[in-house]
């Protein structure tokens, strides 16, 4: 693995490799120390052109407890807004000798240019690119799905996910959907017309616009963020009309078979696409979600940057 | 099977008979040195350590009496050769309950050689606890070390060629058990 | 103007029989047999002649932005494609909506030579799309607009486009439309579809393209004035135009090389030379574009000619510039996309290279047929060569080719302009 850009690029193998390590590693939060001396003397840059404070320090402690070298670069001006551009900001990382870039960028396909344009020779991770990917999230989310209904091991073959939500903007729909599919599961995309894809219909899931009629048939469900300003372009009518239709309450949640999960991204929007109690009830896993999301970028990270790369096979 | 080498290079050093004795004997030299297997944790390295780190606890068992908690010990992301290859998938490692601490360690594997993954192991140790004292059992010692590590338990000193390899294959992990040494001068 | 006659000696008008065409004066004087023609022989070891190319949609960026292109610059870079003549979009800054910048662009284009340039005025000042430039200045100025575009941006206020199609009656003018509703492509990057959805670009959907022609050919009927649609890039646009040329409306239409030949998939490479707008669409829409140039439901071929600065492409997608180079490479995707495929001979390609563009844009002395009396603005082609696309030679300012390293069939050899050789075996005389 040399980066990882799509949730779309990793097989079956390659995903459970990075479940099965991140399972291993997970152990390290449990012992006094938290740290490993694997990446010593590697770089990690976190480069944000976005603000996501979570997704950064979640990146952060991982690569922390590798005993990487970690750099955070906050950049707040994308080339958009005429600031320095991706390009000048990945040179320089270049030259100070970044090992991997973690990218964060409103702009989908960043990830993936800094990774071909020849500007860095570093692993890149994509932390969230636009409204295209990321991939971690969803590796994330399937290691939580997989702890809970398979026991931690194999892939998710059988399981039945549903995503509810702004399917059309959310990168993490796009590579959980990729990503789950991989993995054996069938996921349905639950929303309003307006919030969905054009072409949804030949993505590899099945579409439904009715929540109420999919619930009692999954084993999980993973509630999207919708921001109350899709309103103001006709996407929805009203926050409440968006919540009576596709919210997650306490009287939806019934419907889930008993065994059923409840994931969500975050940050969430409580009283919009979930409901405060259903949000602290104990099917919803999402501060699990967060826990996870370390033990899955320490995988990562250690599968990009633990073994031999680029730079070190030129120095031999 | 490497082609470079036709059947006449490979040697059996221990055949099955030979692994169940040493094993027994390992076992027994360790119950006596500890005076019994109380404080005992066996922890082996994978691969091939885990399988004789459950065997070695078996026969604890019989000799002493008493079961001794037995476990395993990734050793991969404290190796210094990591850079050497792409990126390993991790093996399991597995502590028993109540950790490490006071407890003697036995670490158990099967080929003691360079040195380096014992040295890997004693890392990884300290990051989990602290034990009152830590052992080494090894199957075959084949020599060249490169650091100052020895076994405290070997079941053959073996002299061999650095060219040469020595390959365990034990019950459990492998359809027989056997060591052999392959390729070399030999 | 010399005095001297100049001969193509054994040169294949349209591909047909060898002749030499002997030019004198800034005219064919004779189209003879081959090796009688007497004067100063260029041999043309019978290459193909075509009357010289006239392209309809060319962005030259000055005044304004002369990092990117300048008239001398893309003049050459025109010269070398075939071109005798190009249309100058308005879109410079400031743009070209007063007499005075249209003047400025025709003077400049004068004084390079090699190509005629003829400016394309704004259809609204500022190309604000609220309040009509000075249309009737522009017209009577020295440059004699008759194309009018507010290209980039769509005319989207049917009540100003109504307007702006009545008033280019009084001196035959017609109205180029970038048809693009705007409120349908908000942020648009690429083409909707199932891909755009993958990739996270937001979508550029066909319809927000067919909606505004529908629309724009129903007003030019109503007024019964000349509409011109440009880069048509959807099959569902080709069944509109089709429908209104078959109704008697007076369109027009061109078709950029682009969009003969490449399709949506190459943004998922995320690389912005192939970020264009119109956006490059799917392969049902390619087949359908050219089989309307052929049957001539389209009538042009126009390059859409976009030069950009290195580090507007050299970006991440959605901060890249629209746009790719097009006046070196158009005859080759011409042969490639329309003869190689056996669509059009070499005759009708010079009706859509040349006769037709140039009557759409009333380009005086161009567009004629390769007759005696017709002024000499002629391309000589090789069909057989090919050649290795490398930006880094172009004639013109920028880089911002899609063709990059993909071998090309036809090669522009010679092109003479009003009579005067303006590229001699493949390099421009000046």
């Amino acid at each position: 693995m040399r980066h990882l850009l799509s949730a779309g690029d990793l097989d079956v193998d390659a995903a459970c490799l990075i479940l099965d390590t991140a399972a291993q590693l997970a152990s390290v939060t449990d012992r006094s120390v938290k740290k490993l001396p694997t990446l010593r003397g590697r770089t990690v840059v976190n480069l944000f052109f976005e603000d996501s404070t979570r997704t950064r320090i979640s990146f952060e402690i991982a690569a922390k407890r590798l005993s990487a070298d970690v750099i955070n670069f906050a950049a707040k001006g994308s080339s958009v807004s005429k600031g320095e551009s991706l390009k000048d900001t990945a040179l320089t990382l270049e030259a100070m000798g970044a090992d991997a870039v973690v990218i964060r960028h409103s702009s989908s396909g960043a990830p993936h240019r800094l990774a071909t344009a020849g500007w860095i020779q570093g692993s890149v991770v994509n932390a969230g690119d636009g409204t295209h990917e990321h991939p971690t999230q969803a590796l994330l989310d399937a290691f939580t799905l997989r702890h809970h209904l398979r026991a931690g091991t194999g892939d998710l073959a059988g399981l039945r996910v549903a995503i509810v939500g702004d399917i059309l903007h959310s990168r993490v729909a796009r590579s959980n959907v990729l990503l789950l599919r991989t993995l054996g599961a069938q996921v349905t995309v639950i929303a309003p017309p307006t919030l969905l894809p054009y072409g949804v219909n030949d993505w590899p899931c099945a579409v439904s616009y009715d929540l109420d009629d999919v619930l009692p048939h999954v084993d999980a469900v993973m509630m999207l963020r919708v921001q109350a300003e899709r309103m103001h372009a006709a996407y929805i009518p009203s926050v409440n009309e968006y919540s009576r239709r596709y919210g997650l309450d306490i009287c939806r949640l019934g419907l889930l078979p008993p065994h059923a999960i409840v994931l969500h991204p975050g940050p969430m929007n409580r009283g919009m696409e979930i409901s405060a109690d259903v949000a602290d009830s104990a099917r919803a896993v999402m501060v699990e979600q967060v826990t996870n999301g370390v033990s899955i970028r320490m995988a990562v990270l250690y599968l990009l940057l633990g073994g031999m790369t680029d730079e070190d096979r030129k120095d031999l | 099977m490497d082609s470079g080498f036709t059947d006449s290079a490979r040697s059996v050093v221990l055949d099955a008979g030979d692994i169940g004795r040493a094993i027994r004997r390992i076992s027994h030299e360790i119950v006596e040195r500890n005076k019994g297997a109380a404080d005992l944790i066996l922890l082996g390295i994978p691969t091939r350590g885990v399988f004789l780190a459950d065997r070695i606890a078996a026969a604890i068992e019989q000799i002493d009496g008493e079961g001794v908690a037995v476990g395993a010990l990734d050793i991969t992301l404290y190796r210094d050769d990591l850079r050497l290859r792409p990126a390993r998938a991790l093996e399991s490692t597995a502590i028993p309950t109540g950790g490490i601490d006071d407890k003697v360690v036995v670490l158990v594997d099967d080929v003691l050689f360079s040195g380096r993954t014992v040295r890997a192991a004693l890392d990884a140790l300290n990051d989990i606890g602290r034990p009152r004292g830590v052992q080494l059992a090894a199957l075959v010692d084949r020599g060249h070390r490169e650091l100052p590590i020895r076994a405290d338990f070997v079941g053959k000193n073996l002299p061999t060629a650095l060219a040469e390899q020595v390959r365990v294959r034990l019950v459990g992990f492998d359809d027989i058990d056997e060591v052999t040494i392959e390729g070399g001068a030999r | 103007m010399t005095k001297q006659s100049t001969v193509l000696r054994g040169v294949r008008p349209y591909g047909e029989d060898v002749v030499d065409i002997v030019i004198r004066a800034g005219v064919i004087s004779e189209i003879v047999k081959a090796g009688s023609g007497a004067g100063q022989v260029i041999d043309a070891g019978e290459l193909i002649a075509l009357p010289g190319f006239v392209d309809l949609h060319t962005h030259l960026r000055e005044p304004g932005r002369e990092d990117a292109e300048t008239i001398e610059t893309g003049s050459r870079a025109a010269a070398l494609g075939g071109f005798t003549a190009v249309f100058a979009m308005a879109n410079t800054s400031p743009v070209a909506d007063t007499a005075g910048v249209v003047e400025q662009v025709w003077h400049l284009g004068q004084e390079t030579g090699l190509v005629d340039v003829f400016p394309v005025g704004a259809v609204t000042v500022g190309l604000g799309g609220e309040q009509l430039a000075e249309l009737g200045a522009m017209a009577t100025s020295a440059a004699q607009v008759r194309v009018f575009s507010d290209d980039g941006k769509c005319v989207h206020d049917a009540a100003i486009m109504r307007r702006a199609l009545e008033y280019v009656k009084a001196f035959d003018g017609v109205i180029a439309q970038h048809a693009q509703e705007p409120r349908l492509t908000v942020d648009a990057q690429m083409n909707e579809g199932l891909l755009s959805g993958q990739l996270g670009l937001t979508g550029w959907p066909g319809a927000a393209e067919e909606s505004i022609v529908a629309r724009d050919v129903l007003l030019a009927e109503h007024v019964d004035s000349r509409l011109h649609v440009c880069h048509v890039s959807t099959a569902g646009s080709v069944e509109v135009i089709k429908w209104a040329k078959a109704r008697g409306i007076k369109v027009t239409a061109e078709v950029t090389p682009h969009h003969l030949l490449l399709t949506e998939d190459l943004v998922a490479t995320y690389d912005p030379v192939y970020k264009v707008n119109p956006p490059l669409r799917t392969s049902a829409d390619v087949i359908a574009l050219r089989a309307a140039l052929a049957a001539g439901t389209i009538d042009a071929i126009a390059t859409d000619h976009a030069p950009h600065p290195h580090e507007d492409k050299d970006c991440e997608w959605a901060a890249a510039a629209f746009g790719m180079l097009g006046l070196q490479t158009a005859f080759s995707i011409a042969v490639l996309t329309m003869i190689n495929s056996g669509l059009l001979d070499w005759r009708t390609l010079a009706d859509r290279l040349s006769v037709r563009p140039a009557r759409i844009g009333h380009a005086v002395g161009h567009g004629h047929d390769l007759v005696v009396g017709a002024p000499a603005n002629i391309a000589v082609v090789d069909p057989a060569a090919s050649w290795v696309v490398e930006p880094a030679t172009f004639a013109s300012k920028s880089r911002n080719s899609p063709y990059s390293g993909m071998t090309l069939p036809g090669r522009v050899v010679h092109v003479f302009k009003s009579g005067e050789a303006s590229v001699t075996g493949g390099s421009t005389t000046c």
